[in-house]
């Protein structure tokens, strides 16, 4: 009797245990995955052919100063004692100072990341809410003038050079329309008026009530928001057409049509209702793709994102903004690899 | 890619201006400058650390010196600015400084002797990289108690030695020569940083401005100080935005977003002479274009091959096309406007006359030789032309271009055989290139003077670095300025350097904003004096 009860506990308690074995194993792969990304990343600034300490005293330094600069940086010990310091400090939260800007790189990346959140997350809302339609009409009227226009307007996206269509939109629609604002995140004098919350100054400025900066930060944003977007745009009707294709064609569909079931209800329901699961992962990594920052749109329209901060802090050897800004990066890839995940299993019932 | 972008952008107006369309133009506040500059390059606002161009542009107008420059009237050379008169003594080691009455800091400190004596003392304690702009004078953190001494509203500095006054007082006028606010300073000292760390970020000056916020990579913005003893200024704000790319500032500065673009390339230039309501300014600045000619390299250590090689430079042929409105010649290794600056241009492209100094010196057959430059587009299409000179003369020249680390680091080991460089004065004052292109005193590798290019070069001239002291202790000013006159000549006569081009810095401005001075060759940008 207490053998069978101990066995029934046993069992009651085992969903819960195989959950907690899941959210270990999930954890220890974020963990060797952050590792392992914390190491190459340290390794490759170490080999690459530029000087951190010249960074910081610059060319003119005296040899004196040069020497004291490097050894502060502790580059005197061996590569893996480096290591094991900066994986230390970042344990503890710590990235170290920026090199470049003086900052605690910590402290940077909460100001540029949320702006480069901001305008990825705009992108990509423009990419599903224009792209999944398009692709899936585009899949439905396969061969017609209909779907030659989806993949002419993919097939820009995908091939026109970033720089070329964001100096053209500029030129054209704040040159020489005036219609939006042009580069940065507002108008200068409208800086530092509302409190950051977030970073996301369309957020922030909606929280403090002032219109006049959320109108003045989207006139900003939506053309380095719509080009992003348009490249989301691209990719995801793209694959959309792709999957839906694949699916319009299987035998199920048939049957469906042969039951007469309409039109709207086989695209919509089974059609597309079977290529949700395919469709979050194409959304994640586009998303994910746009939050590394894209190092060009950021450039041309002064947008201070982790794209170009990375960059520049790379081109500058400061190498503590660039590994603070990659492990970020790849927390955010690993985020959005679990987030999808669970949205495989809130859409197919099989990946439970 | 920049060509590239250019280019494109260049087909876009052109195609613009095809249209006829009346744009909507903006228009900046008329109490605030906006500027548009790359200010990537700040890492510290801390005066006693600061050594960049964006840095000391921000610092020049944040905090007031013992003596400065007039912006009106930058040829008139250093006066009077927190101390309003100086006496040297009798054997010209001491000069004792009388501090101005009723000025205050930006806090609302009065500023006293005692900072000045702080400020000066601490750029010496915390020995960082333009710390030997005032150490060269002999002070050192040792001495500094008895070498720099303020006493009720005076300062007495001390140097090792009998110096000309003009050069310690230009020195003064540089970065580190800025009075920082003791009392605020060292509320936030931490480990015995004096401030250090806090001093990085914020600021604690007595100038027309303070800070108002730095956003590094995105934005300076400077606030009027109404504490600053030269009274209300006109630009109660000034923004310098980071902006990188030279079309984005052209359109920004069309549209009126912003009054001033610092960084517009040679195409830009000429597309904004064009629009309305922009004006162009072009200004000299310090920097100067160069090759110098390794003298381990036994070849290149021939005077006759040197002269050849300065007369394979095609001046003219650069100047006025790839460098056009961006550089002028000039020869000597003083920037023009610095005392004792020559124009003499004694060397132009002269082929035949190359090939006799190379068959003279025995190499008629030519050579090869390799050029070291740094990754960046204006000096790499330096180093293809001097390829394509060199080349008629027979000598096979092989282009290494390599990033800072790369290629300083074989200038500084002196095993390049030709560099192509660019050079800035450290401070105002002559000796700031004498004391690099013409002083070496000690020529063997164990000396380790990477600072010097001359040594860098091996150049080994113990008579040229006499006549440099001499130069640095003559307090007669024409005296001083003959000494460099000459000094320049032998220079370009005999040395292993070839001095090609000046910088020109051109800005677009709005044509409303009156009495920007950018500072010229010798100090950094100034807004107190700007009207729209």
């Amino acid at each position: 009797m207490a053998h069978s009860e101990m066995v029934s506990k046993g069992r009651r308690r085992s969903p819960l245990f195989g959950m907690l074995i899941k959210a270990g194993k999930t954890l220890v792969a974020i963990a060797v995955t952050m590792l392992g990304l914390l190491f190459m990343t340290f390794i490759i600034g170490r080999v690459m052919p530029v000087d951190p300490v010249l960074s910081i005293v610059g060319e003119r330094a005296s040899q004196e100063i040069y020497d004291r600069e490097f050894l502060k940086l502790g580059l005197d010990k061996p590569l893996i004692v480096q290591f094991l310091y900066y994986l230390n400090d970042v344990l503890h939260g710590d990235f170290g100072i920026s090199l470049r800007t003086g900052f605690p790189v910590w402290g940077d990346i909460k100001r540029v990341f949320p702006a480069t959140m901001e305008l990825a997350t705009l992108g990509t809302i423009m990419g599903v809410f224009i792209g999944v339609p398009l692709g899936v009409l585009a899949a439905v009227k396969r061969g017609t003038w209909i779907d030659q226009i989806a993949r002419v307007v993919a097939l820009i996206g995908y091939s026109m050079p970033v720089f070329w269509i964001g100096l053209i939109g500029l030129l054209v629609l704040y040159g020489w329309l005036g219609w939006i604002d042009g580069p940065g995140r507002l108008d200068v004098f409208n800086e530092d008026i509302i409190p950051t919350v977030t970073g996301m100054i369309l957020i922030d400025s909606a929280l403090a009530r002032n219109w006049v900066i959320f109108k003045d930060a989207l006139s900003h944003i939506i053309l380095p928001a719509t080009l992003l977007g348009y490249y989301s745009l691209a990719y995801i009707s793209r694959m959309t057409r792709s999957f839906m294709l694949e699916q319009l064609s299987s035998e199920y569909i048939v049957t469906a049509r042969v039951k007469g079931m309409s039109e709207t209800a086989v695209i919509w329901k089974h059609a597309f209702g079977n290529i949700k699961v395919q469709l979050i992962t194409v959304i994640a990594l586009s998303y994910a793709g746009l939050l590394e920052g894209s190092v060009l749109t950021e450039i041309i329209f002064s947008w201070p994102g982790i794209g170009s901060y990375i960059t520049t802090s790379l081109l500058s050897a400061d190498m503590n903004a660039v590994m603070g800004g990659t492990v970020v990066v790849g927390l955010v890839f690993v985020l959005l690899n679990i987030f999808a995940d669970l949205l495989y299993k809130f859409f197919d019932p099989r990946a439970k | 890619m920049n060509a590239i972008r250019s280019a494109i952008f260049g087909t876009a107006v052109a195609l613009a201006a095809g249209v006829t369309f009346v744009p909507v133009l903006a228009e900046t506040p008329a109490n605030m400058l906006v500027i548009a500059n790359r200010i990537d390059d700040i890492t510290t606002l801390d005066p006693a650390q600061s050594f960049e161009f964006a840095g000391s542009d921000v610092s020049r107008n944040i905090y007031s010196k013992l003596v400065n420059f007039d912006p009106t009237n930058l040829d008139a050379g250093y006066g009077p600015d927190l101390a309003v008169s100086w006496t040297v003594s009798e054997d010209g080691k001491s000069i004792t400084f009388t501090m101005r009455e009723g000025a205050q800091f930006a806090s609302g400190n009065p500023v006293t002797a005692a900072d000045a004596e702080y400020s000066l003392r601490r750029v010496i304690i915390l020995n960082k990289t333009p710390s030997f702009i005032l150490s060269q004078f002999g002070f050192t953190p040792e001495n500094v108690a008895e070498t720099i001494v303020a006493d009720g509203n005076t300062l007495t500095i001390t140097t090792d030695q009998r110096y000309a006054t003009s050069f310690v007082l230009n020195c003064l006028t540089s970065t580190v020569g800025g009075i920082v606010d003791s009392k605020t300073v060292m509320e936030h000292e931490v480990d015995g940083d004096m401030g250090n760390e806090w001093l990085r970020t914020n600021t604690a000056g007595s100038g027309a401005y303070t800070l108002g916020s730095w956003k590094p990579n995105e934005s300076v913005t400077l606030i009027a100080n109404p504490n600053w003893y030269g009274g209300e200024v006109a630009m109660q704000r000034v923004v310098v935005r980071h902006v990188q790319e030279s079309a984005t500032q052209r359109l920004m500065l069309e549209r009126g977003d912003i009054d001033v673009a610092r960084n517009l390339s040679p195409e830009d230039i000429t597309g904004v002479m064009q629009a309305d309501g922009v004006a162009v300014d072009s200004e000299l600045r310090g920097r100067l274009m160069y090759i110098s000619l390794n003298q381990k390299n036994e070849v290149l250590a021939n005077p006759l091959v040197a002269e050849a090689l300065k007369y394979l430079i095609d001046y003219e042929g650069m100047q006025d096309s790839f460098l056009k409105g961006q550089y002028t010649i000039h020869q000597g290794f003083l920037p023009a406007t610095y005392l004792g600056a020559i124009d003499d241009q004694p060397y132009s492209l002269d082929i035949d006359k190359a090939k006799a100094l190379l068959a003279e010196a025995g190499h008629g057959d030519g050579f090869e030789v390799g050029i070291v430059v740094r990754e960046a587009q204006e000096r790499i299409d330096i180093a293809q032309s001097l390829q394509n000179t060199f080349g008629k003369a027979g000598i096979t020249v092989n282009i290494t271009v390599g990033t800072a680390k790369q290629i300083l680091g074989e200038y500084r080991a002196r095993t390049h055989d030709i560099y192509l460089g660019a050079w800035g004065p450290d401070y105002p004052d002559p000796n700031t290139n004498a004391g690099t292109f013409a002083f070496n005193p000690d020529n063997s590798d164990e000396a380790g003077a990477t600072g010097l290019l001359a040594w860098r070069n091996s150049w080994h001239i113990p008579e040229m670095s006499e006549a440099t002291l001499a130069a640095v202790v003559e307090n007669d000013r024409d005296t001083r300025a003959t000494m460099y006159q000459e000094l320049q000549r032998e220079h370009m006569r005999t040395s292993p350097f070839a001095v090609m081009f000046q910088k020109i810095e051109q800005t677009g401005r709005a044509d409303n904003v009156e009495g920007l001075s950018l500072g010229g060759a010798i100090t950094a940008v100034s807004y107190w004096n700007v009207t729209k």
